[in-house]
C-alpha cells in the first residue's frame, strides 16, 4: 500500500486529508473523533478575538441543491466564526495537540483588520502548540460587514499587511485562505507571497441564493420571512475551486508557493485532481457534513489503490504533474481532430444525444429505424455534448482522427500542431512562413 | 427420445442446451454500468442496519462508496478482511432475510440497494486479477489442526494462516468446499466456483489441505489432540433425519441427490423422476425442487408439513420455486410411501402441537425426496446439547484447546456465512490462547 505521508510546509500529516475549518472542527468532541475516524489534520474553526463571541442565527443556517435521488451537490450556509469563548478553544487545541501528535492541527484566524488585534491573538494560539496558523480573509457573510473574511480577502493590499504582522508576531507557518469571490484570484495569491505567506489554501465560500421559497417570496434558508446570500460549498464548486488553484500553481508570480486545495472534495479522485493541479494537500468539509467522518476511509483507500496502480511511492510524486498541462486557449492545438463514436452495444437507444446534437448542436447524429444512433463524421464538430448528456459511461467516447487523415467534415488532412496564434483568421497572428 | 412425460426415472428428460440453460447463473454478474447504478442508489448510512445484520460484519456501506468511486479492488479488500469467503456468500447468502432486509430503501420503497450482487461485483473483480490480498504473519511456531474444509473450516483456516500459524485442515471428502461444494444449488455458484475460490484463499500459504481422511476413522481424535496446539471443528452435520413412515426405504436423501448434481460431469446423464416430490420446507427442499424441475421432471411437488407461514425457506425462495413451476403443498406430512405414488395426511396445529387430521391425498411420485434436516455426528468426547456441539463465547467446547464452528455448533443459523463468521472468531480465540496474554 502507498504511502500517504504528507509534508506540507514542514507539516507532517498521516495522509493529506485535512478537515477545513467549519463545524465539523469545532470543539475538542468533534476533532478527537475525526483523528481516530482516519483525518489526517484539521484546520480548527476560525477563532475571533477577546471578548464576548458571536452570536448565530436561531433559525435554519444551511440551504442546499439536490441532485438526482437527493444526493446533496451543493450546500450553502450563513454561520459565522466560532461561537465560542477563544480561551475554550485555545485549551482544547491544546489538549487534543498534545494527544496526537502525528496529525496536522492548525489554528485558523479570523480578527479585526488592526495590527494590535493580531499582536495579541497569535502568541496565545502559539501557545496551544498548534503547527500553523490559516487567516480566513473567506467568509462571505456575516464578518465581511464588519470589515474582516472576504471584506479583507478582496482587497489585496490588507491580505499583504496582515500577513506580514502574522510573520512578524508567530514564528510556524502562515496559510492565507482565499476568497473566491473576487475577479482574479491571482492578485489575492500574490499579494499573500509578498507578504511572506507560507501557503494559500482555497477556496472558502462562494456568494450564493440556493432557493427562494415562492410562497414566502423569499430567500432560503429563510429566517423570519427574510434570508440572506450564504457562502456555497460541495461538489457543486469544485470546478471553479480547481480552476483557481491551477490559475495560482501556473502564475509565474506565484509559482511554487504551496496550495492546500478546497472545494467540493468528496472522494479520492477529486483529492488527486487538486493535487495534480498543484495542490500539496486538501482540506474537506461538505463531504464530512454530508456523510460523517467515514468518508475519510474511502479517500485513504480510493488514493493509495490509485497510487500503488500508477507506482507513486509518495504524494509528492503526482503533486503539480497536471499544472504543466493547463494552458491559454490560444495555444490549444487547433489540428487535433476527433469524431464522437457511439458503442452500439452499450447504447440504451434513450436518444438523448441525438435530442442534444439536433437541437443545440451541430445535427451530426442520424437516427435510424429502429432507434439506432450514429455519429455523421461529416458534420461532427467533437464538441463533446452527445458524450455529456449520455447516460451510460464510456458508451460515446471521443476517437482521435489519425495525423494525415481527412477529417470529412472539412474535407482537409490533418496536419501538425498549430494554434491561434499563427491562424489565418486571427488579425495578429504572427504568420509562421 | 425421453422426454419429462417419461415414466418412471430417467435421465435426458431435456435437450443439453436447455439443461445448460436452466443451471446457468441465477443472478449473473453485474457489469460496470449496473454496478455503478446500483451502487449509487446507497446512502452511506450512519451505524448502517445492513452492516449489523450481516453475520460477519462486513462494512457494507464503505464497500458499495468504493465501488462508486471505481475502487471495486479495495471495496474486495474491505469485504474480504470481515469476510473470506465473501465470492461464496455474494452468491448464496439469502440477502432477503439478512442485509437486505433491513436496507433502509427496501422501508423507503421497498427495493433494497442490491448488496449481495455489488458484493460479488467487487469480490469478482480483485479474484480475476488472481491476486490475493493478505500475507502471512512471520511464523509462530504453532499447529493447529482444523477438521471439514466446509465454510467454517476454511474461513478458520485462512485467519490462522494469516496470523502465522501453521494449520492443517483434514476433510473426509475429496474436495474442498463442504456444502459449498457439495450442496448449495448449482445455479447459484456455477463454473466450479466453490473450488476457485478455495484454492485463492490457500494462496494465503502455511495451510496444508489434506482431503479423503476422516477423523474418527483415519485418525482418531485423541491423536489429533495430542499432534496440534489446538483443535478446530468445522464438521457440519453429516446425518440426515429419518421419516418414520412406511416405505421410507422408497425415499432418497434430498443433500446426497444435491450432492450427485452438483458433482456430475454431465447433468443429462443425471436421472430424475416424472413426478417429484420433496418433503421439507428449507432452503434444501426448495433446492432439491427447482433443480429437479431443470432436470425436466414434469411435476415437482414440495411437502410441508405445517403453514406457509412457518415455512423455513424465505418467501424470496418459496417464490422461485413456484415461478420454476414447483407446486408448494402445506399442512401436509407424508404417511406412507409405495412404488410410484405418496400418501399425504392433511395436518392441523392445535395449541402449537401439530396432528394429522385423518383426511389423505395420494398423488404419483416416482422419487421422494427427504429434505428434513440434517442431524450432526460428532467426533467423541465432546459435549453435545440439542444435537449440537455445545461451545461457549467465540466457539470453545467442553474439552480444552477445542474450538467449533459452522452448521456443527449451537452458534447462529445454518448458513455459510455464519459458519466463516464462527470460524473466523474462533481463529481470533485460538490465536489469542496460544499467544498467551
Ligand atoms: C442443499 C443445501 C443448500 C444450502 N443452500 C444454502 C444457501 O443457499 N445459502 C446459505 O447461506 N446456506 C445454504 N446452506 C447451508 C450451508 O451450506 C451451511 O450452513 C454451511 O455449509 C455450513 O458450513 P460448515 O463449514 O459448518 O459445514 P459443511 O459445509 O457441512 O462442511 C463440513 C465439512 O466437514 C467434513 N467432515 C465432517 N466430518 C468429518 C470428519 N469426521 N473428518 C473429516 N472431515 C469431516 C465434511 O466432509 C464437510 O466437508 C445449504 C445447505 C444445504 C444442505
Ligand atoms: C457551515 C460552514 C461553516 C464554515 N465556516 C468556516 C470558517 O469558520 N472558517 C473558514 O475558513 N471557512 C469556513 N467554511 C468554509 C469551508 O472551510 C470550506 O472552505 C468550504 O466549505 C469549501 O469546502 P467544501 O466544498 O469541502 O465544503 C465554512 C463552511 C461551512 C459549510
Ligand atoms: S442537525 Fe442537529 S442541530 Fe442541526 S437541526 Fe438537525 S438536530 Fe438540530
Amino acid at each position: 500500500m502507498a504511502d500517504l505521508t504528507t509534508d506540507f510546509l514542514g507539516i507532517k500529516s498521516p495522509n493529506p486529508f485535512w478537515l477545513a475549518s467549519a463545524p465539523p472542527t469545532d470543539k475538542e468532541y468533534n476533532v478527537r473523533r475525526a483523528f481516530e475516524a482516519g483525518w489526517g489534520g484539521v484546520v480548527w474553526k476560525t477563532l475571533g478575538s477577546e471578548g464576548p463571541p458571536v452570536v448565530n442565527v436561531n433559525g435554519p443556517r444551511y440551504g442546499a441543491i439536490w441532485g438526482a435521488d437527493r444526493r446533496l451537490l451543493g450546500l450553502n450556509n450563513i454561520e459565522l466564526i466560532t461561537d465560542r469563548p477563544l480561551q475554550t478553544n485555545l485549551d482544547e487545541m491544546t489538549r487534543v495537540k498534545k494527544d496526537y501528535p502525528d496529525r496536522a492541527l492548525i489554528a485558523s484566524i479570523m480578527v479585526p483588520c488592526d495590527e494590535q488585534s493580531w499582536k495579541e491573538i497569535l502568541p496565545r494560539v502559539e501557545d496551544t502548540g498548534a503547527d500553523g496558523i490559516e487567516l480566513n480573509f473567506g467568509c462571505p457573510h456575516g464578518m465581511a460587514e464588519r470589515g474582516m473574511g472576504s471584506a479583507v480577502g478582496q482587497v489585496p493590499e490588507y491580505i499583504q499587511m496582515v500577513t506580514e504582522w502574522c510573520k512578524m508576531y508567530y514564528s510556524k507557518p502562515v496559510i492565507v485562505k482565499l476568497t473566491p469571490n473576487i475577479t482574479d484570484i491571482r492578485k489575492p495569491a500574490r499579494a499573500a507571497k509578498a507578504g511572506g505567506a507560507d501557503a494559500v489554501s482555497l477556496i472558502n465560500t462562494i456568494n450564493s441564493i440556493t432557493s427562494v421559497d415562492l410562497d414566502q417570496m423569499a430567500p432560503e434558508p429563510t429566517i423570519g420571512g427574510k434570508g440572506t446570500h450564504g457562502g456555497y460549498c460541495g461538489p457543486a464548486v469544485k470546478p471553479i475551486a480547481m480552476n483557481m488553484v491551477a490559475e495560482i500553481a501556473r502564475d509565474p508570480e506565484t509559482h511554487g508557493l504551496p496550495i492546500s486545495g478546497i472545494g467540493g472534495i468528496t472522494t479520492w479522485r477529486d483529492a488527486a485532481e487538486f493535487m495534480s493541479l498543484g495542490a500539496g494537500n486538501v482540506q474537506v468539509c461538505t463531504a464530512a457534513m454530508t456523510y460523517g467522518f467515514k468518508v475519510v476511509q474511502e479517500m485513504i483507500s480510493g488514493l493509495s489503490q490509485w497510487m500503488d496502480e500508477k507506482g507513486y511511492k509518495s504524494t509528492a510524486d503526482f503533486v503539480g504533474m497536471a499544472t504543466p498541462n493547463v494552458t491559454d486557449w490560444q495555444y490549444l492545438d487547433l489540428n487535433y481532430v476527433t469524431k464522437a463514436k457511439i458503442d452500439q452495444d452499450a447504447c440504451i437507444s434513450c436518444g438523448r444525444c441525438f435530442a442534444a446534437c439536433e437541437d443545440t448542436s451541430h445535427q451530426a447524429i442520424l437516427m435510424k429505424e429502429g432507434r439506432v444512433f450514429e455519429v455523421d463524421d461529416g458534420e461532427c464538430v467533437a464538441c463533446n455534448l452527445c458524450v455529456n448528456v449520455c447516460p451510460v459511461e464510456d458508451c460515446i467516447t471521443m476517437v482521435e482522427l489519425p495525423k494525415g487523415e481527412v477529417d470529412l467534415r472539412t474535407g482537409q488532412k490533418r496536419g501538425d500542431y498549430a494554434n491561434w496564434t499563427t491562424h489565418p483568421n486571427n488579425p495578429s497572428s504572427t504568420a509562421a512562413e | 427420445m425421453t422426454s419429462p412425460m417419461t415414466p418412471g426415472i430417467a435421465a435426458g428428460r431435456l435437450s443439453t442446451e436447455e439443461i445448460a440453460a436452466n443451471f446457468a447463473d441465477l443472478h449473473p454478474q453485474f457489469d460496470a454500468h449496473e454496478a455503478q447504478v446500483a451502487a449509487d442508489r446507497c446512502y452511506f448510512c450512519h451505524d448502517a442496519p445492513c452492516m449489523t445484520a450481516c453475520p460477519t460484519s462486513i462494512d457494507i456501506p464503505l464497500f458499495i462508496r468504493q465501488i462508486q468511486t471505481d475502487t471495486p479492488e479495495a471495496a474486495a479488500k474491505t469485504i474480504f478482511e470481515q469476510n473470506i469467503l465473501g465470492g461464496m456468500c455474494a452468491r448464496v447468502c439469502p440477502t432477503e432475510t439478512l442485509c437486505e432486509e433491513v436496507c433502509v430503501r427496501e422501508a423507503a420503497e421497498g427495493k433494497p440497494v442490491e448488496i449481495g450482487r455489488l458484493q460479488r461485483y467487487a469480490t469478482d473483480t480483485l479474484m480475476a486479477k488472481q491476486s490475493h490480498p493478505f500475507s502471512r504473519a512471520p511464523e509462530t511456531g504453532k499447529r493447529v489442526a482444523v477438521v471439514g474444509a466446509g465454510p467454517a473450516g476454511l474461513a478458520c483456516a485462512h485467519r490462522l494462516a494469516m496470523k502465522g500459524h501453521s494449520v492443517t485442515i483434514y476433510d473426509a471428502k475429496p474436495k474442498p468446499g463442504g456444502l459449498n461444494e457439495y450442496g448449495i444449488a448449482a445455479y447459484k455458484t456455477p463454473h466450479d466456483f466453490a473450488a476457485k475460490e478455495a484454492d485463492w484463499l490457500m494462496q494465503i500459504g502455511g495451510i496444508d489441505l489434506r482431503t479423503g481422511i476422516s477423523i474418527g476413522s483415519d485418525i482418531t481424535f485423541d491423536e489429533l489432540r495430542g499432534d496440534f496446539d489446538a483443535v478446530f471443528l468445522g464438521i457440519g452435520l453429516g446425518g440426515v433425519n429419518a421419516l418414520r413412515t412406511g416405505g421410507e426405504e422408497l425415499a432418497t436423501d434430498a443433500v446426497e441427490f444435491i450432492a450427485d448434481l452438483r458433482q456430475s460431469s454431465d447433468l443429462s446423464a443425471l436421472p430424475v423422476g416424472r413426478n417429484v416430490v420433496v418433503i421439507g420446507g428449507g432452503m434444501t427442499a426448495v433446492d432439491a425442487a427447482v433443480q429437479s424441475k431443470h432436470l425436466g421432471a414434469e411435476n415437482v411437488t414440495i411437502a410441508y408439513r405445517r403453514g406457509r407461514e412457518a415455512m423455513p425457506a424465505s418467501r424470496y425462495e418459496q417464490d422461485l420455486a413456484a415461478a420454476n413451476g414447483v407446486k408448494l403443498m402445506f399442512n401436509v406430512m407424508p404417511s406412507s410411501l409405495a412404488e410410484g405414488e405418496i400418501t399425504l395426511e392433511y395436518t392441523s396445529v392445535t395449541d402449537g402441537k401439530l396432528s394429522g387430521t385423518g383426511e389423505t391425498v395420494t398423488i404419483p411420485a416416482d422419487q421422494v425426496l427427504k429434505a428434513i434436516g440434517q442431524t450432526l455426528t460428532t467426533v467423541s468426547g465432546v459435549a453435545v446439547e440439542g444435537g449440537k456441539i455445545a461451545v461457549t463465547g467465540a466457539g470453545r467446547t467442553s474439552i480444552d484447546g477445542v474450538w467449533a464452528g459452522g452448521d456443527c455448533t449451537n452458534l447462529g443459523e445454518d448458513l455459510t456465512v455464519w459458519g466463516v463468521a464462527e470460524g473466523r472468531d474462533a481463529a481470533e480465540d485460538i490465536h489469542t490462547t496460544l499467544m498467551g496474554a
